[in-house]
């Protein structure tokens, strides 16, 4: 009650909370991430535009590392399972997660998802995130590392339109580079685009089509899941 | 369009809150927006005008204070402006973003019988 003048009316009372929005996402997401170290599975958050050769680069990283690891994936789809399906003919266990009209995952999705696949004893989980250059980069899913796909035909300055994704990024692969013959684009340019937005920046050239810089795509990840059960133990 | 689910989740945490203090309407809501957020303050608002229609949030004034980003070097605090190479011209370490990178729930103000 208001104690002023003992009027009657409410008392306004401010509350100070200063707590990030997305903070019950990023308690699941630590959640996962703990799950995931705990099990030694390196969990890649892959995002990237519709059409940037996400699936592709999946499909081309199961030929890179042959028998050699366990890999399986999750595929974020707004309206289709075609993405997962992909990935199972190519020999990646896939579960496809249909957002309807959610522009993105999100940490409880990708939970949920867990209970259907035998992710404990993989090496590496890959989360195909909804493609989207925006949302996604909005919410923590529990990975340990965020991967971009970025196209040669996208276009040299797209790191400077869209920095909160490229700024979140520990890797932006650059892929169909076999195009670049017949493009005017320079890889320099986006590498100077990227440097602006991205504080560490790392970029790797990549085709899914002619196998460019898979090897090195494949020895990436397997440094970043030894680094992560390092630090585990 | 991801703002109308950052909404959702913030009247969700004004709710549970203004619950637990016996809150019978909340009259202000403050929130943060970083400029590297990934949120669209306008679009933000929007949304909120429409699910906040049928929650204990309904009439309370949304008030949206945007942060912009700062990035500056870990070592020297030598501050990198926006556009430039995020790196410290004189340490050569990688800069660090220490403003605009988040979108926060600053402070409610409810109304307590």
């Amino acid at each position: 009650m208001c104690e002023t003048c003992g009027c009657g009316d409410p008392a306004i009372v401010p509350v100070e909370i200063h707590e990030k929005i997305l903070a019950g996402n990023d308690r699941t997401a630590q959640h996962n991430r703990e799950h995931f170290a705990e099990h030694g599975v390196l969990a890649v958050n892959l995002m990237g535009s519709p059409g940037a050769g996400k699936t592709a680069v999946l499909e081309a990283t199961a030929t890179a590392f042959g028998a050699g690891a366990r890999l399986a994936a999750i595929s974020g789809d707004l309206a289709t399972h075609n993405d997962a399906e992909r990935l199972r003919a190519a020999g990646i266990p896939s579960v496809p997660i249909t957002t309807g009209s959610a522009c993105h995952l999100d940490a409880e999705l990708v939970h949920r998802a867990l209970h259907e696949i035998e992710w404990r004893s993989l090496d590496y989980l890959f989360v195909e995130n909804v493609g989207n250059l925006v949302c996604p980069a909005v919410y923590d899913l529990g990975q340990a590392v965020n991967v971009v796909a970025l196209s040669v035909t996208e276009g040299e300055d797209k790191p400077l339109k869209y920095p909160v994704m490229f700024r979140k990024a520990d890797l932006v692969l650059l892929t169909k580079v076999d195009l670049l013959p017949h493009l005017d684009i320079r890889v320099e340019a986006i590498a100077d685009a990227l440097a602006r937005v991205m504080p560490q920046p790392r970029l790797f050239e990549v085709s899914a089509r002619s196998g460019q810089g898979l090897d090195r795509w494949a020895g990436w990840l397997a440094e970043q899941r030894t680094r992560m059960t390092r630090t585990a133990a | 369009m991801h703002e109308y689910s950052i909404v959702s989740a913030l009247i969700d945490r004004v709710e549970a809150e203004a619950r637990a203090h016996g809150a019978t309407a909340v009259q202000r809501i403050r929130v943060r927006i970083g400029e590297l957020a990934g949120i669209e303050p306008e679009l933000f608002v929007s949304a909120y005008d429409l699910v906040s229609e049928r929650s204990l949030c309904h009439g309370a004034a949304l008030e949206v204070h945007a942060e912009e980003a700062q990035w500056l070097c870990p070592r020297c605090r030598h501050e990198i402006v926006p556009g430039e190479i995020l790196r410290c011209p004189r340490c050569q370490v990688p800069a660090e973003l220490v403003a605009g990178g988040d979108i926060m729930l600053e402070q409610i103000e409810m109304e307590v019988p």
